[in-house]
């Protein structure tokens, strides 16, 4: 009986290979695909669910280290500033290498670009925030992440949203009196934003 | 002595002329321990005499083994360094990996000092599980090795003829990659199917962010740490980097920190203020890819050439694929012949091309293009000027580079003007 039954097994077993084979590369044609069962095809042992590596990030953790804004202002901090409150600021921490105003001047060589212009477009030379950045939120995004260049992040979130309202003001973006926070930054339209495009080359003999 | 006997070969250990000297006055007879620790009787020849056979005048053995190699002394290939970038000497490499201490670099804030057992990775936003990874949980992931090329898109210099492949597009390097895939990484934390975007962040001072399309971590993007065999420089990202082979360097975030899935773009300082360009009254965004490129690194300035057979030489590469065709012209674009191509052509990777050439001694110009596998073919400076305008700045430009041939042999590079 044992014998018989076993033999009608073997006599299957091509069949069972040949469907194992094409779930096999079922599963490994799913690899592109957005639910991630990224399944290199020549590993000969499966992959388990997980490889069990790593740990879990708590929220404080996550808190601790996520400092990025994006347009619409999520990321962005709690506090505020004004552009007078940031003159001071821009004075004291940022115009040794910026310039007195943030303008570029005429023969002089600065250590950072120039940031402050007019919003009318010239291109990639002379670019500022006035007449280049397409989002107010990558001005504070930037300075609380990289700026000053010699003492990154040591600004309290409150100078953050100050010297943006003071560098916003300055390229003609936002009145004087402007207060700079969570809800009004990601409101300030850019004047560059409209020039905008992605690129859409994929390939192929055009020149573009 | 203090070597093992695996190493077990009969030549003398640590044997300088001037300790045989001062041997053979001291006691007038000498005696030599080999590695095996036996002692030799002396076999040295009467009195020292100039070889016959070399053009040294003694034939003496040299250094031992050591622990780690070096150059030639007659070997000094040099990176190019500026305040923020150092350029790899294209012209003296001789095949396409690019030594790891010549790779060339690109940092917006220094080049960070990372205690490996301190780095942690931290994966979050639009997860299903939020995590950590240090240095050894990444190197416990499936690994994969990979060569591709890297490529800053500010990689473009022109102005002067007395400029070399290095100052003229010297920001392009290639190494053999190894880590996991970033896919890996993404099925282990669950990515939210509307996550399209993710941001990656370094941990040098200038915390360097760019968003990128989730569609490349699906397609071949790595977290490596790992370069040509051993761990990566620190310059190149130490300990761990992000690689999308083909894509601009500034996206591949070095010493990354932190990746944060999105379901739009950041919009950070490196993919608005830099890293876009003009293009006719528009500002283009999102250029990722590298577009085809090819440039002849033998011969170039500073080279002179003598009248007779050379081997033209150089690079090609693509950021959309593998480099399909070389053609080289040795007539100032009149006519251009097929290259060979040095196999093997990989995706994505730097290709040697080579074409014999004999020079008659007259003026002359050599430059190559390179097609890819989506039948694009590297242009002249003149069709990117015609299409974009002539204040394209110097974003994502890959012209065809010519170099003059003088009647003296001289080999000089053309500059060529954008309006
Ligand atoms: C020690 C010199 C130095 C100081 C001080 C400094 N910066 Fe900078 N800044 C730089 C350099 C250099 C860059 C360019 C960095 C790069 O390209 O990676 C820069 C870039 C910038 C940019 C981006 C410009 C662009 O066109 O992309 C902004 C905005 C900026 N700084 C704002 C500030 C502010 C605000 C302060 C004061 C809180 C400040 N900086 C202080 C040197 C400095």
């Amino acid at each position: 009986m044992h014998n018989l039954r076993t033999g009608v097994k073997l006599i299957w077993l091509p069949v069972i290979a040949g469907l194992l084979w094409v779930s096999a590369a079922a599963f490994v044609a799913g690899r592109a695909t957005k639910q991630g069962n990224a399944v290199p095809a020549t590993d000969t042992i499966p992959w388990p669910a997980s490889f069990g590596l790593g740990k879990a990030a708590t929220p404080a953790e996550i808190k601790a280290w996520d400092i990025d804004v994006s347009p619409d202002g999520r990321g962005l901090p709690a506090g505020q500033g004004t552009a007078a409150a940031g003159k001071i600021v821009y004075q004291t921490k940022c115009a040794a290498c910026h310039g007195k105003t943030g303008e570029a001047e005429a023969g002089v060589k600065l250590l950072g670009p120039a940031l402050v212009s007019d919003s009318v477009f010239v291109g990639r030379k002379g670019n500022t925030i006035g007449n280049y950045w397409p989002y107010a939120s990558t001005v504070f995004d930037y300075v609380r992440r990289a700026m000053p260049y010699h003492a990154p992040q040591s600004l309290t979130n409150n100078e953050v949203y100050a010297v943006t309202a003071y560098l916003l003001n300055a390229n003609k973006i936002i009145p004087a009196n402007a207060v700079m926070n969570a809800a009004t930054l990601p409101r300030v339209e850019m004047p560059a934003r409209k020039y905008y495009i992605n690129d859409d080359r994929k390939g192929g003999p055009e020149v573009k | 002595m203090e070597q093992n006997h695996e190493t077990n070969n009969s030549k003398p250990a640590k044997l300088s002329r001037r300790k045989i000297l001062g041997g053979m006055a001291a006691a007038g007879i000498l005696y030599i321990q080999t590695s095996l620790g036996k002692t030799l009787k002396p076999v040295l020849p009467a009195k020292w005499r100039k070889s016959d056979t070399s053009p040294n005048d003694l034939i003496t053995p040299g250094p031992g083994p050591s622990k780690v190699g070096g150059r030639s002394p007659y070997e000094r290939p040099q990176r190019l360094p500026s305040d923020i970038s150092s350029r790899t000497p294209l012209q003296d490499l001789l095949s396409p990996i690019t030594p790891s201490d010549l790779h060339y670099e690109r940092h917006h804030g220094g080049v960070p000092n990372i205690d490996p057992e301190k780095y942690e990775l931290l994966i979050h936003g639009m997860v299903d599980k939020p995590m950590k990874f240090t240095l050894r949980d990444l190197k416990r992931f499936p690994a994969v090795s990979r060569i591709c090329f890297l490529e800053c898109s500010g990689n473009f210099r022109s102005g002067k003829e007395n400029m070399t492949a290095q100052e003229v597009c010297g920001l392009t390097s290639q190494s053999e990659w190894t880590g996991v895939m970033l896919s890996t990484l993404f099925r282990e934390v669950g990515i939210k199917p509307k996550a399209d975007w993710f941001l990656a962040e370094g941990a040098d001072a200038a915390y360097l962010t760019r968003s990128i399309p989730t569609s490349k971590a699906w397609d071949d993007a790595m977290i490596v740490y790992g370069q040509n065999g051993e761990a990566i420089r620190p310059e190149q990202g130490y300990p761990a980097r992000l690689l999308l082979p083909g894509w601009e360097g500034n996206m591949n975030v070095k010493w990354l920190r932190r990746i944060e899935l999105s379901d739009q773009p950041f919009m950070t300082r490196e993919e608005t203020s830099k890293y876009t360009y003009p293009v006719k009254d528009k500002i283009r965004q999102f250029s990722f890819e590298m577009d085809a490129r090819s440039i002849i690194t033998s011969p170039s300035y500073p080279a002179k050439v003598e009248p007779g057979w050379h081997e033209i030489r150089g690079l090609a590469w693509s950021g959309r694929g593998k480099v399909t065709k070389v053609e080289v012209t040795t007539d100032a674009g009149r006519t251009w012949q097929v290259a060979q191509l040095q196999e093997p052509v990989l995706s994505k990777a730097h290709t040697y091309f080579r074409l014999l050439w004999y020079w008659d001694g007259s003026e002359t110009e050599i430059a190559s293009r390179v097609t890819d596998e989506t039948g694009y073919t590297q242009p002249t400076l003149k069709q990117l000027v015609d299409y974009r305008g002539a204040d394209m700045g110097g974003y994502h430009l890959n012209p065809i580079t010519s170099w003059q041939i003088k009647r003296d042999g001289s080999v000089l590079f053309k500059p060529e003007s954008r309006k």
